[in-house]
Parts: structure tokens; C-alpha cells; sequence
């Protein structure tokens, strides 16, 4: 049975009519249009789906939207009106971090999730913040670059 | 030719893949779309004697062979394999029919009530099987998609002569793509004409496809790429049989179809890369000196030929790798078997030629005593020799220079050295691979099949668009040709435009494969650049037209491989460090050097990150990437069964690019994707062997794989 359930999306809060049990990537991609959110595996095993829930980085694809109803949360189309993002956006340009792109949202949020809760992270402590994060075209390294980059250089922001 | 080229520039499409606004084939929806899934067979092979359908509600419908209008055979080399199987399955996953509507719940529930009585037959599960004859062939009368020999020099009297003879078996295994985005397409059928959008590679590939399964004009039919993620190979052959059922559905229903794998369906039924046997014999002079080879490569090419003969032909042609070998014989099949049929994968056949013969080499030269990379050096191409199949290697080798290079960023010799004496629990060890890759399609094939054709289009207000048909994948084909049009042309990047290729507007250019786009295509953009300079007026709509030409080179010969196989080639070496645990078997990485000669980068970002994820892609071929098919199915299943590496698997990799460029290339540029993927396996396993001391015969080298090694050492 469908049920109404309050949900805050990216700073807003809506109502959607939902089966309590469906999946937050559907909702966020089906109900919601925010296709910024990728399904890659649907298992919880790449990150591509990835999202903020109360700043921590959750894999959509795993959780049931009855479970995170009125918890914060945020997908890249709401991230990206941040000045993080663009800080972001600008140190994964510069490093090259983006290839094929399918697992660049879910990277973002990945790092935001980190930077948030360590601003100066070290190399290892970025390797292991994305370790949920697979991308099979960059090798990371770029990314990690990326990250410690948008640590050095605007860690004021976080 | 404008210097500043290889300055990486921020890519061009940058922007909404980062903020997750542009679309891949799942993001997209129309109108009334509807979902189609298929049903697949559950045998390794059998007749089919009926299938029991339950009812079909209002809105529903199941199409199947008979819904066909065209030929109900999948185009690509060889009429083999069906688009929806007629009266038999030859592997688990062999579509058979495809249940569309509305729900997709209900698409499955569908699914799951229809019975297909299958009779059963003996199967072929394996190379030895499909070899010996016992069972009833799956293809011709003697199993083989492809065979094929060839010999340079006089190869028995180098094995009369020789002082020694060194013989071994190696075995390399799946590779499964495990690109992110899951293969996907969506078909369109409206007043008669057929349109797909896809996840692709190739979009002429699967438009021939459609023609062939429509039997109609080409004008009927139109594919367009969507943004794809990922492919590395995978997205080559296969999505022409997502677009056949993706458009079927289409033509039944007449409305928007959207055909979507998930992981498992993906992992379960889509290619990989050919699990190989291969045999190398080497005789050896009195001063340790390689006379002749005589190699031997079975490919298991799965239940349909795809392009297994392809394949094949890479592989052989690639036998004898960077080394010049007098006497030569090199022979290879690619034999049918009852399981998932294997396709193209980055580096199409060699890479697993390059384990093979990189693990002998290094075998060969601890039998001498000697030390691997001297060994390697003596027999090692110069400019002016011979190919494996006598051609010439026309440019510049400059192999001696990279690894110098490689030898001052890694210590490779001294470490070499100081490893073979290890007794802790932990050991460390180091490893080389020297390779090569041959840009653009085998042979004459560029002339004779492809016969590439670009076009250039410029608007009133100054604008160039990009016409060619070849696809972004991830490889930054949508920065790199930009660059080239835009620099020849000497005006700004942001005057070029170049969208997903849509066959209704570009040309044929060829498919996105064989490390071709940029060295190939490239080249036909900046002559056609070139020639628009000449002609530029202003405020005037321009059209230039380019197409495909040949250099000379030596005329290639097929069916005897003597000639030149390409007209030129990439090289590259790698050295992989690695410390392995004796009581667990698990193998960290602990350092990545890499030396590249791609003639003139277009973009030494871009080409850095194909370094970075070939080579890690390479070393996951070499150590985790494990997929078996037991019984004729893939066991391996999802992310979590078949591991890939994580940022946590790898550490920095330092590379370095010397430049070397080709006349033939665009600003001297040659092929590159592919390439950086091939050292990767190599490397990481004669490190491995480094470091424990013993011989290893098989990729990829699991930690059960090592231990097993350790313990049988
Ligand atoms: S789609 Fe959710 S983790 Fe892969
Ligand atoms: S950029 Fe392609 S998966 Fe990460």
C-alpha cells in the first residue's frame, strides 16, 4: 500500500505517495526526476547512487525511503548550488577526475562527505572514503588528487 | 603544428557530468515508453520443443522470432547467432523472447510464469571439449570459428639447430568490462522508420544490424549515441543485439521502448574477454640467443562467433610482442563452446599474448641466468626490422630510451636484484613489461572495410560541428578532436561543437575501436580542417568532406598474415612493485611506473588518465579480476563476486610520456586507449614471481592462486 511520506530533499521538504518499502534511488530518480543519481549495480557495491542522509554518504539503492523519512537529504542536483561543489567541480577539472562521468556525482558526494567531517584529510583517509565508490575508467588516483586539492585549496569551506 | 597541443585543456564535457545533469540511457524517458526484459534460456544447450505462456494481460505483449521482419540473425562478421532464439539455445542467458509493457513488475511477473520445455543436449563447456570431437559441434563440423598459421623464416631448422628448447603453458582467464553504467537502449518505431538510442560504441555497427533485422533501407533506420559510461570493448558488439530487441519491441508496440540491463543480467550474459591456452616453444642457440618460436593460442570464443576471428588474429599477430624473432611459427583457433560468447576488450586478443610471452621471456632468461631486462634488450626491434608477419616497423623505436626512463623512476634493476633474497613473511618484488600495441584496424582493413569519411560543417556565424560517428566514452574523444579541429583551424575551442554522433547527420567514420578515433579520425579532421582554412569565408556556411586514405605500407595479407598487419604502433613498459604475504597469499601494490611513447599527445591529461585506468584495469586482469563459468554459467555475478579494484588497491603511478610523433597521426598522435592496458598483467606477475620465487603460468593471480604457487613450489 502506498502511504504518504514527508521527505527533505535538497533543502525542500515534499510529500510524495510512495510504497513505504521502495527504494530511495527509484523515488529520488522515478518520483523526483533526479537522475543525478546513477544506478550502476543496485546491490550497494559501487556508489554510483550515492547521497547525503544527515551528512553521511548512503547508498540509495539499499535503503527503503520509509526509513529516512524527515532526514536531510541530498543529492547532487542540491549539492551543486554549494560553494563546495564548485570548489569541487573545479579541483575534479583540474585533475582530470571525470571520464566517463557515470561515477562522478556519487565521488562528489563521497567527498563532501569526507571533507565535511575532515577538511585536511590524508591521502589514505581519501582512498578509504571513496573505497565505496567504484569508477572503472580513471583509476583513481586523478580523483584522489582532485580531493586533496579541493582540501588544500579551499578547506576553508568545510 | 601548433606546440601547445599536448597542454591538457579542462575537458569539454566536463561540466554536466560533474553536476549530474547530462544523460545516459537510463536518465532518459518519453511518452508512454514502455519497458521490455527478456527471457533467457536457462541451458547450456538444447533444443527448444515449446514454451507455455501464461495469459498476456491488455497492454502487454511477447514478441519472438516470428516477430522478426528482416533476418533473424544478429549482423557482425559471421551469420551465426540468432537475435531471439527459433528452435534451440546455445548458452545460459541466449535470449529467447521479450515480454514488453507498461510495468515493469509486471514485464517480470510475466516473465516468470512462461515455461520453456527444453530438450537437453550434451553440452561443450570447454577448449579440450571443443576440440576432441566427442560431442556434436556447435558451429561447422569442427568447432572453430576462426583458425589460422602463419611462419616467417625457416622455423624448422631453428629447432634442428637449436642448443636448447624452452616449452610452456599459460593460461589466462575472463575479463569482465565492469563498466559502471549497465548496458542499456531504447528503441522508437514511428511511420516506418526505426530509431535507437543507446549505450554504444559503435552506432554504424548496430544501424547494419537493424537494417539486416528490419530487411529494410537504410534510411529507415537511425541510431543515436547517448552519453555513454563506460565501455572499454564491451559496448562494441553486444549492444546491435540489445538494439535489434530494444527495436522489435518498438515495431510491435509502436511506441518508446526502453531496454535496460541490471548488474547481474549484464555480468551474466554480456561479453567479456576471450579466456586463452597458449603454448610457447622457443629454441634457443649456444649464446642463449632466440633462433625461433613456434606459439600456439586457443581462444574460447563462446557459443556465437561475434568477433572471435578478430580477436584471434590480434593475438597472433601480437605473439612475438617487441622482440625480433628470426623463425617463426604462430598458429590459433577460436573455438565454440556452450558458454556466454566472448567479444572485444581493450586490447582485442593481446593482452593476453603479452602475459604469455612476457612471462616466458622472463622464464627463459633466469634459465640463462641472466637478468630478464638484458635479456629483453638483446632481442628487442629496432627500427627497419622485421614484424612477426614481414612488415617493416617503419618509425622510430624507442624502446632503449624508455627503459632508461623507467629504469631511473623505479630502481627496477637494483631492486630486481636485492628481492631475490627475501626471508620474511612479507615479500617484496619487481616486474617489467615491454610492450607494443598496432593503432587502427588490422591489416587493409581501414581501406578496404571502413573507408572512413569525415565531414565538417560550418554555420553562418562561424561555428564548426564535428561530424564523425565515432563516440565519448569516457576517453575524452569530445575534448581531443575539438582540440584538433580548433587548433588547426586557429580558432577558438568553444567555435567547435561536437555532439553525440547521430547516423542521421554524420557520416560513417568507423566504430570507436582499435585505438583508431584519434590516430584515424583525427587525422582525417585535421586534413579536413586544413583544407576549410584554405576555403574560409566568412559569414558563410561550409561543408568539407574528407575521407579515409591509405599509406604505403606492405600489402597485407590476409590469409598468410605477411604484410603489414598496421601501419603503425604505440609502445609502452611498465614496472609494478608489489610486496606478497607468504602465509595469506594477498598482493599490495607498492609502486607503478610507466613509460609511454602514443607519438604526440593530444592531451596530456587525457592521456594520463588512460594510463591510469588501463593500467589499473591491466593489474586487476593480473590479480583480482577472477571469473569462471562453471557448467556453462558465469559465477561470478555481481561487483561483490567479481572484484575490481578500489581506490584502496591502487597507489600512485608515475608515468612518463616521450614523444615520438607519427607523420600519419594528427599533430603526430598515434593510438593510445588500448595500449595502456596491455603491461599492466605482465608486469604485475613477473613482480609477484620476484618476489616468491617461483614460476606462475596463469592469470590472474588470486591470493589462492599465489598461495597454491607458494605451496607447490
Ligand atoms: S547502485 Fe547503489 S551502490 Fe551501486
Ligand atoms: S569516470 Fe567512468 S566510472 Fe568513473
Amino acid at each position: 500500500m502506498d502511504k504518504m511520506i514527508p521527505l527533505k530533499i535538497n533543502g525542500n521538504t515534499k510529500k510524495i505517495m510512495v510504497h513505504p518499502s521502495k527504494r530511495l534511488i527509484d523515488v529520488l530518480r522515478d518520483d523526483l526526476g533526479l537522475m543525478g543519481v546513477k544506478e550502476g549495480c543496485g546491490e550497494g557495491e559501487c556508489g554510483a547512487c550515492a547521497v547525503l542522509i544527515e551528512g553521511k554518504l548512503i547508498n540509495s539503492c539499499l535503503v527503503a525511503v520509509e526509513s529516512i523519512k524527515n532526514a536531510e537529504i541530498y543529492t547532487i542536483e542540491g549539492y551543486k548550488m554549494t560553494k563546495r561543489y564548485a570548489m569541487l567541480d573545479e579541483c575534479f577539472a583540474s585533475a582530470g577526475a571525470v571520464q566517463c562521468g557515470f561515477c562522478t556525482p556519487g565521488m562528489i558526494l563521497a567527498a563532501e562527505a569526507l571533507l565535511s567531517s575532515n577538511a585536511m584529510p590524508t591521502e589514505s583517509e581519501v582512498r578509504d572514503a571513496i573505497s565505496g565508490n567504484l569508477c572503472r575508467c580513471t583509476g583513481y588516483n586523478m580523483i584522489v588528487e582532485a580531493i586533496l586539492m579541493a582540501s588544500r585549496k579551499g578547506g576553508y569551506l568545510w | 603544428m601548433s606546440q601547445g597541443i599536448s597542454t591538457a585543456i579542462k575537458k569539454l564535457d566536463h561540466q554536466f557530468k560533474t553536476d549530474g545533469s547530462i544523460e545516459y540511457i537510463a536518465d532518459l524517458k518519453f511518452d508512454g515508453m514502455l519497458y521490455v526484459k527478456t527471457l533467457r534460456s536457462i541451458k547450456q544447450r538444447a533444443f527448444i520443443k515449446n514454451i507455455n505462456l501464461p495469459p498476456i494481460p491488455e497492454g502487454y505483449d511477447v514478441i519472438d522470432h516470428n516477430d522478426i521482419p528482416g533476418k533473424n540473425i544478429l549482423k557482425v562478421i559471421v551469420d551465426d547467432n540468432p537475435i531471439l532464439a527459433k528452435d534451440q539455445v546455445n548458452y545460459i542467458g541466449e535470449p529467447i523472447l521479450l515480454v514488453v509493457g507498461p510495468k515493469l513488475d509486471k514485464v517480470l511477473e510475466i516473465l516468470e510464469q512462461i515455461n520453456v520445455i527444453y530438450e537437453e543436449r550434451a553440452p561443450i563447456l570447454t577448449i579440450e571439449k571443443a576440440e576432441d570431437g566427442e560431442v556434436d559441434p556447435i558451429y561447422k563440423n569442427d568447432n572453430c570459428f576462426a583458425s589460422y598459421q602463419y611462419i616467417k623464416g625457416d622455423i624448422q631448422k631453428a629447432f634442428n639447430e637449436a642448443n636448447e628448447i624452452i616449452e610452456e603453458t599459460f593460461e589466462t582467464g575472463y575479463q569482465e568490462h565492469a563498466y559502471i553504467e549497465p548496458q542499456g537502449m531504447i528503441g522508437f518505431y514511428d511511420e516506418d522508420k526505426v530509431t535507437v538510442y543507446g549505450s554504444l560504441q559503435c552506432p554504424y555497427y548496430v544501424k547494419d544490424a537493424l537494417v539486416q533485422a528490419f530487411d529494410c533501407k537504410e534510411d529507415k533506420v537511425r541510431v543515436v549515441q547517448a552519453t555513454t559510461g563506460g565501455a572499454f570493448g564491451g559496448k562494441e558488439d553486444y549492444p546491435s543485439l540489445l538494439a535489434c530487441h530494444a527495436a522489435l519491441a518498438a515495431y510491435k508496440t509502436k511506441k518508446p521502448v526502453k531496454l535496460l540491463l541490471d548488474r547481474k543480467e549484464d555480468m551474466e550474459v554480456t561479453t567479456k574477454r576471450h579466456p586463452a591456452q597458449l603454448v610457447y616453444k622457443t629454441a634457443l642457440d649456444k649464446e642463449g640467443h632466440i633462433t625461433g618460436m613456434a606459439v600456439n593460442i586457443k581462444l574460447n570464443g563462446g557459443a556465437y562467433a561475434g568477433l572471435s576471428s578478430v580477436v584471434m588474429q590480434r593475438s597472433l599477430i601480437c605473439a612475438t610482442g617487441v622482440y625480433n624473432i628470426p623463425n617463426l611459427k604462430v598458429e590459433g583457433k577460436a573455438l565454440a563452446t556452450n558458454t556466454v560468447p566472448t567479444g572485444a576488450f581493450r586490447g582485442f586478443g593481446a593482452p593476453q599474448s603479452f602475459f604469455a610471452l612476457e612471462m616466458h621471456m622472463e622464464h627463459i632468461a633466469k634459465q640463462l641466468g641472466m637478468a630478464p631486462v638484458d635479456f629483453k634488450k638483446q632481442h628487442m626491434v629496432t627500427m627497419g626490422d622485421k614484424t612477426s608477419t614481414n612488415g617493416s616497423f617503419r618509425d622510430p623505436v624507442l624502446l632503449p630510451k624508455m627503459i632508461e626512463e623507467v629504469e631511473k623512476m623505479s630502481q627496477y634493476s637494483q631492486k630486481y636484484k636485492a628481492y631475490q633474497m627475501q626471508s620474511s613473511n612479507k615479500k617484496k618484488g619487481i616486474g617489467m613489461s615491454v610492450f607494443l600495441h598496432g593503432c587502427g584496424f588490422t591489416g587493409s582493413g581501414e581501406r578496404d572495410h571502413i573507408k572512413a569519411t569525415v565531414k565538417l560543417k560550418k554555420y553562418f556565424n562561424g561555428i564548426v560541428e564535428i561530424l564523425v560517428s565515432n563516440v565519448d566514452m569516457g576517453q575524452g574523444l569530445q575534448t581531443t578532436l575539438n582540440k584538433i579541429v580548433s587548433t588547426t583551424l586557429n580558432i577558438p575551442i568553444d567555435k567547435v561543437i561536437f555532439s553525440n554522433p547521430d547516423t542521421d547527420r554524420v557520416p560513417n567514420s568507423g566504430p570507436t575501436v582499435a585505438s583508431r578515433s584519434l590516430m584515424i579520425v583525427g587525422k582525417l579532421l585535421e586534413r579536413a580542417s586544413i583544407k576549410l582554412k584554405e576555403t574560409w569565408i566568412e559569414g558563410q556556411k561550409q561543408e568539407m568532406t574528407e575521407h579515409y586514405q591509405h599509406p604505403e605500407l606492405i600489402p597485407w595479407d590476409e590469409k598468410n598474415f605477411q604484410g603489414d598487419a598496421y601501419p603503425t604502433y604505440s609502445w609502452g613498459i611498465n614496472v609494478v612493485e608489489v610486496a606478497v604475504s607468504t602465509l595469506t597469499g594477498e598482493i599490495d601494490l607498492v609502486g607503478v611506473w610507466s613509460v609511454f611513447d602514443v607519438g604526440n599527445a593530444i592531451d596530456e591529461r587525457i592521456i594520463r588518465g588512460q594510463i591510469e585506468g588501463g593500467i589499473l584495469q591491466g593489474i586487476g586482469y593480473g590479480s583480482m579480476e577472477f571469473m569462471e563459468s562453471q557448467n556453462g554459467m558465469i559465477q561470478q555475478k555481481s561487483i561483490t563476486d567479481y572484484i575490481i579494484p578500489t581506490a584502496k588497491d591502487v597507489v600512485p603511478i608515475e608515468s612518463k610520456l616521450i614523444k615520438n610523433p607519427y607523420q600519419d597521426g594528427p599533430f603526430g598522435a598515434k593510438g593510445a586507449g588500448e595500449l595502456t592496458l596491455i603491461g599492466g598483467a605482465p608486469a604485475l606477475v613477473t613482480a609477484i614471481e620476484n618476489a616468491i620465487g617461483q614460476s606462475i603460468h596463469k592469470t590472474p593471480v588470486t591470493p589462492e592462486h599465489a598461495l597454491e604457487v607458494l605451496s607447490n613450489g
